[in-house]
């Protein structure tokens, strides 16, 4: 069985009068990658900075390899790497420096490699206020990781990156997986989640609503699969064993239960009546119709 | 000792790339000092005898009373200090390392006025480096600590001018640096003993220029028990984050570091 690393228990975090996080529990094992999703002030980024020894929690408790993160908050420096959604390095700093810097206060060699290995070799020698968005996110990834923390802590990690660097963190972050780290990261993008991570707390209202993998997550919502259709020369009509449906420009959309007998029902009407079938696509419901069906109940 | 090192370069290095710190180091000192030693030199020849802690004291109040607050409290608004934070920096180096680097930039302003004003105003040279050295020193570190103690308290930039301006502007009117503070009346030379700038004057007169000046020694311990208290209490009161406002005390509690001044102006003769 593998060893927890991250225990929260009861996890309470108020501003002023209003509960932001409402006695939360949940746990991750090592080399585990754990998704935090949610919409915008669902708690998130407060939970992620409990955890990360930013903020006093109100209530609960947290564990980071047996460490308390409120108690002994040195002791748990060089056991996690963060990168905090919104933060920053002073303006004139340069890239190279910055690394030499941090890295001095973890009192590891530099590891300019995780920079090359980011795409910012070149700006080395650049000062932070030079660089992008993507660059700024980059360089503060890399100095997340650069002590080789047991424990990653990553508030969108992938905000404001192209779609090349976003495809290299992702293989970052399973390297990272194989090793051993355990990796905490919360997003907006369910596909990312979806992709990375093995387990998933979906955080609504400060409080989980749904925890599991995300097959798992997708399996306990309507659990319908979505058929699209692209047909001309017919008129397709309703099918048996559809829960509903609806048009998209040229496409029906079916959603059913029953995903075998709908497609041969759909192919053999268009044989029949002599249409001719432009696409057809099917798709598993995903961790984002799952993620907007809470959404949308708890809005209800 | 690696990351000391590290730290401390890179902020000696910042206050040359910003024009803010470089205008309040280096040139409005040093530009006050030549026009004012031009002007007041000639017309008035009292102030010929104090120039040079005049305008030692000038050079600390700019560097450290007005500098040293706005880059902590930039640091903390725009999210550095939670870089800091998160990557180890222990809040006594965000403290001290920013406090060391002024007091070096002020250390060379400090050389340059003392060597130049007897050559160039014909100002009376100190009759004993040491002394000055140390008066200098304590008024580097006395003013460094408010300097640093109105940046911790302070939650956004226009507070931080306001409370250096408290310090500053009555300093320059009451702290006997353009006229001497026995000209001034009674009652203003006894609200100049709550500021720093005031202190600094007297211990320069009495031990680094040997004038006649009875409460020397006393001054030096006021701005050293100054120094001390509002480090201590910049470290118990400092917080990394600006929306995390999880301070040990409320802010109000920095105006202790007041209290060795505040006991100078009642007790002192």
């Amino acid at each position: 069985m593998s060893k927890t690393v991250v225990e929260v228990t009861n996890l309470a975090k108020r501003y002023g009068g209003r509960t932001v996080v409402d006695r939360i529990s949940f746990s991750v094992s090592e080399g585990e990658i754990f998704g935090l999703l949610g919409p915008n002030g669902a708690g998130k980024t407060t939970t992620l900075e409990c955890l990360e020894g930013l903020r006093r929690p109100d209530g609960g408790d947290l564990r980071i390899l047996g460490t308390d993160p409120v108690r002994e908050p040195s002791r748990l420096l060089n056991l996690i790497g963060v990168q905090l959604q919104s933060s920053a390095l002073p303006p004139t700093i340069r890239v190279d420096e910055a690394m030499k810097f941090f890295c001095a206060y973890h009192r590891v060699v530099p590891r300019f490699d995780l920079l090359e290995r980011l795409g910012l070799s070149e700006k080395m020698k650049s000062r932070y206020q030079a660089l992008s968005t993507g660059q700024q996110r980059r360089l503060s990834l890399a100095l997340a990781i650069a002590h080789r923390p047991p424990v990653v802590f990553l508030d969108e990690p992938t905000a404001g990156l192209d779609v090349a660097t976003r495809a290299e963190l992702h293989r970052l972050m399973a390297e990272l997986r194989q090793r051993g780290t355990t990796l905490v990261l919360s997003s907006h993008d369910m596909a990312e989640v979806e992709e990375m991570a093995d387990r998933v707390a979906i955080l609504l209202g400060g409080r989980i609503a749904a925890t599991g993998s995300p097959r798992e997550l997708t399996a306990t919502g309507s659990g319908l699969t979505k058929i699209s259709v692209h047909a001309t020369g017919t008129e397709l009509g309703h099918f048996s064993g559809v829960a509903r449906e609806s048009r998209h420009e040229d496409y029906h959309i079916y959603y059913t239960a029953e995903t075998g007998p709908v497609v041969s029902a759909i192919i053999n009407r268009i044989s029949t009546t002599g249409g001719t079938l432009i696409d057809l696509r099917v798709e598993r419901p995903s961790l984002e119709e799952r993620f907007l069906e809470l959404t949308t109940k708890e809005a209800c | 000792m690696n990351a000391f090192v590290q730290h401390f370069r890179f902020e000696l290095q910042t206050a040359l790339h910003n024009k803010s710190l470089l205008l309040l180091y280096y040139l409005m000192p040093l530009g006050f000092y030549f026009m004012v030693g031009s002007i007041m030199t000639a017309i008035n020849p009292f102030f010929t005898e104090a120039m040079i802690p005049a305008m030692l004291v000038f050079a600390v109040l700019s560097g450290a009373v007005l500098g040293l607050p706005n880059p902590q409290v930039e640091a903390r608004e725009g999210g550095i200090l939670r870089s800091y934070r998160i990557n180890g920096v222990p809040a006594a180096s965000v403290l001290t390392i920013p406090a060391l680097t002024s007091g070096l930039h002020l250390l060379v302003v400090g050389l340059i006025i003392t060597a130049t004003a007897p050559l160039i105003f014909k100002a009376p040279a100190p009759i004993s480096l040491p002394l000055l050295t140390l008066c200098y020193l304590l008024t580097i570190t006395a003013c460094s600590g408010l300097g640093l103690l109105i940046g911790t308290v302070s939650g956004n930039t226009q507070v931080t001018i306001l409370w250096s301006q408290l310090i500053y502007l009555p300093s320059m009117l009451l702290g006997g640096l353009m006229v001497p503070a026995n000209v001034l009346p009674p009652a203003l030379q006894r609200v100049g003993l709550l500021l720093p700038g005031s202190h600094a004057m007297h211990a320069f007169r009495g031990l680094a220029m040997g004038m006649e000046v009875s409460s020397s020694w006393w001054s030096v311990l006021v701005l050293l028990a100054g120094t001390v208290l509002s480090f201590a209490l910049s470290l118990y009161l400092f917080s990394w984050d600006s929306d995390n406002t999880n301070r040990r005390s409320h802010p109000l509690l920095a105006l202790l570091a007041l209290l060795p001044y505040a006991l100078a102006a009642l007790l002192l003769p």
